[in-house]
């Protein structure tokens, strides 16, 4: 063979290796800073740099299409349906990076690093003397993604149909973990609204909204009533109002003024 | 030795109507699956179900039957069905294979005839039992596992039947399992014949040491061919014989059928009486080649059948209870049976004979006996019986032509097979051709006794049944199977040996029928002495038990041998003594042995491993992070080691 | 630039993702960083079907992106209805099941 061509083969391109060289640094830093932010929501912003960057290797890869599929699937549902997650249980509590087990960290550190010598070493030991088999993956004359639209539906349709199934059941299985069976009866709107009237005072009219005379509009902000106090029924049980104390404090001060 | 199997043995392939044969096998079957798995939405019409099934194989073997008969002789009538590689190993093979040969097919014939008349039977007996469906559905099983046994073409499958009717046999025993007599009766019937079928799978193995291979044909040429030592071969044949008294009930084994008779009376009839039991006849005919080359075997089997034969006959003297007295005939009847296949080469065809009619009459008694049970609030007392000709005038005549077919009076069934059983046993000539000839003559006497006395006691004297009950006749669906099976009794015998039809039909399967030697006595002259010593029987019987009213209960003083006949010859008392106390010892011996010394051990051991485990359960922290580490922490180690082992290499 | 630079790169955030799994208490962010392992390894694949001249390591890639859905739907769900009975996202406080 060309020793030319046989050098082209191991080698990537120059706009390919630049990009690498850039993309590569940011994603292993982001990756880091994933491990030790303190901050969930923080950790799920430098994921999705990682993830991104991913997606960036994968169109330099020969792999359009799962460039996209990563863009779609997992930056954009699953990375927001951590978000999500996360503003549902309280975004503002910051992690205590303090280790409780006694020792893990450090074990955590030497396996870790252990580890990836392994790997490296196992690489490099793997890939001496090895030469590609050509080089880009070959999407055939249509095009990548009519080639992986074939594999899929030929050779690999029994996984790609069990795979659908194991979706459906993970679905189900969601829905079925965040069901919550109703504890009483659940009142009607009427019988509410007699409630409320019974109890009387400031409670006979609507209540406000989340975040009135607000400078944030987070929704456990709580609104303010009138006389400047904190209206407790507006932001829902579960979200503590803990964040909320000092803004409307500040209001406060504000109206004071 | 007369070796009659001198050519090959060799099965035809199936074609035409005769691969239809695994249907006769999967219908019974798929009834039983249905029944059994179908749960109550079936009860309303379970009961048809598992009548039609066992009437559809009898339709199949009958069309093959006739298909079979138009055939011409020889290998053109074994008919071998190829359905699947059961066990396909190498050096190993073994086909599931149904082989259809005039010996199977008369077992066919008999099994879903009879079975099929027995179910109807069963829609009536049982029909006010919450259970029924679970009855026709194991009934069902019975069916397909007997066909299962008598299709088979080789050793194994004709095991896996084997077991299954053992199982059905269990299960429909144990039928009525509310009742502690039931589930005990079950549990013997089954640890009994596990002493026999231990004895059949050991044949089996043995067999294939020999000649590497289960198949019939494969065996029969083998053993004819003498290339296995006679030793060999003499093992297998008493192996295969302990399998057959196992499930036929003969000596040593005979206890259970006794017993058995606490399942319902179809099943009596069906399983201990017309098939069933019978196998273990099938087992040694089919296995003719073998006993061929084995004469010691042979030998056995005869003195097994003469024993049983009086045994049983005594033991059926002495019992009050109806159907203890039909099974105690059975035992003594398949002792015929045996006596006969025990003679060989020419005899096969009569012991077959015998086991045709007496399926038929026996299950009629057995039929008869369950009528009278039905109308009588299920009593089988005979001495709460009495006078029951007047009230149940049906079960009456159709239990008399049974009657008179076991005591083997002219022109009924019984008079022809056994009469011939009798004369061939005669004819073997020596000391023992004179012995099992004066048994089987003393035994045909003994049977006229003791089937007299059963009818006495049922349908004649005086009425001795408690006043709240009223006998009445029973339903027609079950009175016609009766009359069928009656009408059998009377004509089956001659049709069978009219011109030696049956035995040349069975020549391609069990050898040609040979008058072995010359005739000790004229057959005619036989014939006149046997009805005499039966008439004594009859006359006798009439002496002791007719003459005057018959106590309403047992006597209590009696002389001991009469004692130990009601005991049943002291049969379960040798069990006792011979098997359970020495068996009880050494296992109270073993317990001391295991709570001292093995038990000292391995508490100690346990200990040293209870204290060293509450230590380290410690580890077991809940922390999944933890956890996590020593999954990560085992990856490395094992990845290192890999790679290691790579760069050593 | 060597294509297998892709492979070491995708070791180091492999084993970033493993400590992280280690170190961190956040059930959350516990899974983000199983994702960041999963996406490591789906980079690996993509590598090796670029070196074998196939797509099989892109459709295998394809088939650890559909799984890693499915474990965060259940998975998130989990942490949700632990977190509605602890008030606690922290895995260490899941820890009845010991000696």
């Amino acid at each position: 063979m060309n020793p030319v061509l046989l050098a082209s083969a191991t080698t990537a391109p120059l706009h390919e290796a630049m990009l690498f060289w850039i993309l590569a640094p940011v994603m292993v830093v982001a990756a880091i800073g994933m491990v030790f932010a303190r901050s969930a929501v923080h950790a799920a912003m430098l994921l999705a740099v990682v993830m991104l960057s991913l997606a960036a290797f994968y169109t330099t890869e020969h792999a359009p299409f799962l460039a996209v599929v990563q863009v779609v699937v997992y930056t954009g549902a699953v990375l927001m349906l951590f978000l999500f997650v996360l503003m549902l249980i309280g975004v503002d509590s910051m992690d205590s990076l303090v280790e409780t087990l006694r020792g893990q960290r450090a074990a955590a550190m030497a396996v870790g690093a252990g580890f990836a010598v392994l790997l490296v070493a196992g690489l490099a030991g793997a890939l001496d003397g090895f030469a590609p088999n050509g080089f880009g993956a070959d999407a055939g004359k249509n095009g990548n993604v009519t080639g992986i639209a074939h594999l899929l539906f030929s050779r690999y349709v029994f996984a790609f149909e069990a795979t659908s199934a194991l979706l459906i059941t993970a679905g189900l299985g969601a829905m079925v973990l965040a069901h919550r069976e109703p504890t009483g009866e659940r009142k009607s709107q009427k019988q509410r609204m007699l409630d409320r009237a019974a109890r009387g005072g400031a409670a006979a009219a609507p209540l406000p909204g989340p975040g009135v005379y607000a400078d944030h509009d987070s929704v456990d902000t709580p609104a303010l009533l009138p006389d400047g106090s904190v209206a407790p029924g507006s932001v829902p049980a579960y979200l503590q109002v803990s964040a909320g104390r000092s803004h409307v404090d500040a209001v406060d001060h504000e109206l004071e003024r | 030795m007369t070796s009659t199997t001198t050519a090959a043995v060799q099965y035809a392939h199936a074609t035409g109507v005769f691969k239809l044969t695994f249907l006769l096998i999967l219908l019974p079957a798929i009834g039983a699956a249905v029944l059994l798995l179908g749960g109550k939405r079936t009860n309303a019409w379970g009961h048809l179900l598992g009548c039609a099934m066992p009437i559809g194989s009898f339709v199949i073997a009958v069309i093959e039957f006739f298909a079979l008969i138009g055939r011409d002789g020889g290998e053109n009538r074994q008919l071998d069905q190829h359905l699947f590689s059961w066990v396909p190993v190498a050096g190993f093979h073994v086909d599931a294979n149904v082989l259809l040969d005039p010996l199977s097919i008369c077992f066919v014939l008999l099994i879903t005839g009879v079975g099929s008349l027995i179910h109807i039977y069963s829609i009536g007996y049982m029909e006010h039992d919450p259970d029924r469906r679970r009855f026709f559905g194991q009934l069902n099983l019975f069916v397909a596992a007997m066909l299962l046994l008598v299709l088979a073409d080789n050793y194994l499958v004709l095991y896996v039947g084997w077991e299954g009717v053992g199982l059905a046999s269990y299960l429909l025993i144990g039928f009525w399992h509310h009742k502690p007599s039931a589930a005990v009766a079950a549990k013997k019937a089954f640890l009994v014949n596990r002493v026999g079928d231990l004895g059949l799978s050991f044949a089996v193995m043995l067999m294939f040491t020999t000649f590497g291979t289960v198949a019939f044909d494969g065996v029969f040429n083998g053993a004819s061919s003498g290339h296995a030592r006679t030793g060999t071969m003499t093992a297998i044949g008493l192996l295969l014989l302990l399998g057959a008294c196992g499930k036929s009930a003969q000596a040593p084994l005979q206890s259970w059928l006794l017993d058995a008779m606490e399942g319902p009376t179809p099943v009596s009839a069906l399983i201990h009486a017309a098939t069933m039991v019978t196998a273990g006849v099938y087992l040694v005919a089919r296995s003719g080649a073998i006993y061929d080359v084995a004469p010691h075997a042979r030998l056995l089997v005869e003195i097994v059948g003469g024993v049983t034969l009086v045994m049983g006959a005594i033991i059926g003297c002495a019992y009050d209870d109806i159907k203890k007295v039909l099974a105690a005939s059975t035992m003594s009847q398949i002792g015929y049976m045996m006596l006969a296949v025990g003679f060989g080469p020419g005899a096969y065809a009569i012991g077959i004979l015998h086991l045709l009619t007496h399926g038929f009459f026996k299950a009629n008694m057995f039929l008869g006996a369950g009528s009278v049970m039905h109308g009588n609030n299920d009593e089988v007392n005979m001495r709460r019986y009495g006078g029951l000709r007047h009230v149940m005038p049906v079960t009456f005549m159709t239990f008399a032509f049974g009657y008179l077919a076991i005591i083997g009076m002219i022109p009924f069934s019984g008079f022809f097979s056994k009469d011939k059983i009798i004369e061939v046993a005669l004819d073997h000539g020596g000391a023992s051709g004179w012995i099992f000839g004066i048994v089987a003559i003393a035994g045909a006497g003994m049977t006229a006794f003791y089937m007299t006395r059963l009818m006495l006691m049922t349908f004649f004297g005086n009425k001795r049944w408690p006043r709240d009950v009223h006998p009445h006749e029973s339903p027609k669906v079950m009175l016609v199977p009766m009359a069928i099976l009656a009408a059998g009794s009377l004509v089956l015998g001659y049709l069978l040996i009219l011109g030696g039809s049956l035995q040349h039909f069975l020549t391609p399967s069990v050898g040609p029928s040979l008058e072995v030697g010359a005739h000790t006595i004229s057959p005619v002259v036989l014939s006149i002495i046997t009805l005499a010593v039966v008439a004594g029987g009859v006359g006798a019987a009439w002496w002791i038990i007719g003459r005057k009213p018959v106590a309403a209960e047992q006597a209590p003083n009696v002389r001991p041998y009469a004692h130990a006949t009601r005991r049943s010859l002291t049969g379960d008392a040798v069990n006792e003594a011979v098997f359970m106390r020495p068996g009880q010892y050494l296992t109270r011996a073993l317990v001391y042995f295991d709570n001292r010394g093995v038990d000292g051990i391995v508490n100690g051991f346990a200990a040293g491993v209870g204290g060293t485990s509450a230590r380290i359960r410690r580890v077991q922290t809940g922390f999944v992070r933890s956890y996590a580490l020593s999954m990560l922490g085992g990856a490395l180690a094992i990845g290192t080691t890999v790679v290691l082992l790579r760069v050593g290499s | 630039m060597d294509i297998t630079y892709y492979l070491y790169l995708s070791a180091v955030l492999f084993t970033i993702g493993a400590v992280g799994v280690l170190v961190r208490r956040n059930a959350i962010v516990v899974f983000m960083c199983v994702e960041l392992m999963l996406n490591a390894v789906n980079l690996s694949l993509v590598t090796f079907a670029r070196m074998n001249s196939n797509l099989d390591g892109q459709v295998i890639a394809f088939f650890v992106m559909v799984v890693a859905a499915a474990e965060v739907v259940i998975g998130l769900a989990i942490i949700m209805s632990i977190f509605r009975s602890r008030r606690s996202a922290s895995v260490d406080d899941a820890n009845l099941l010991k000696y």
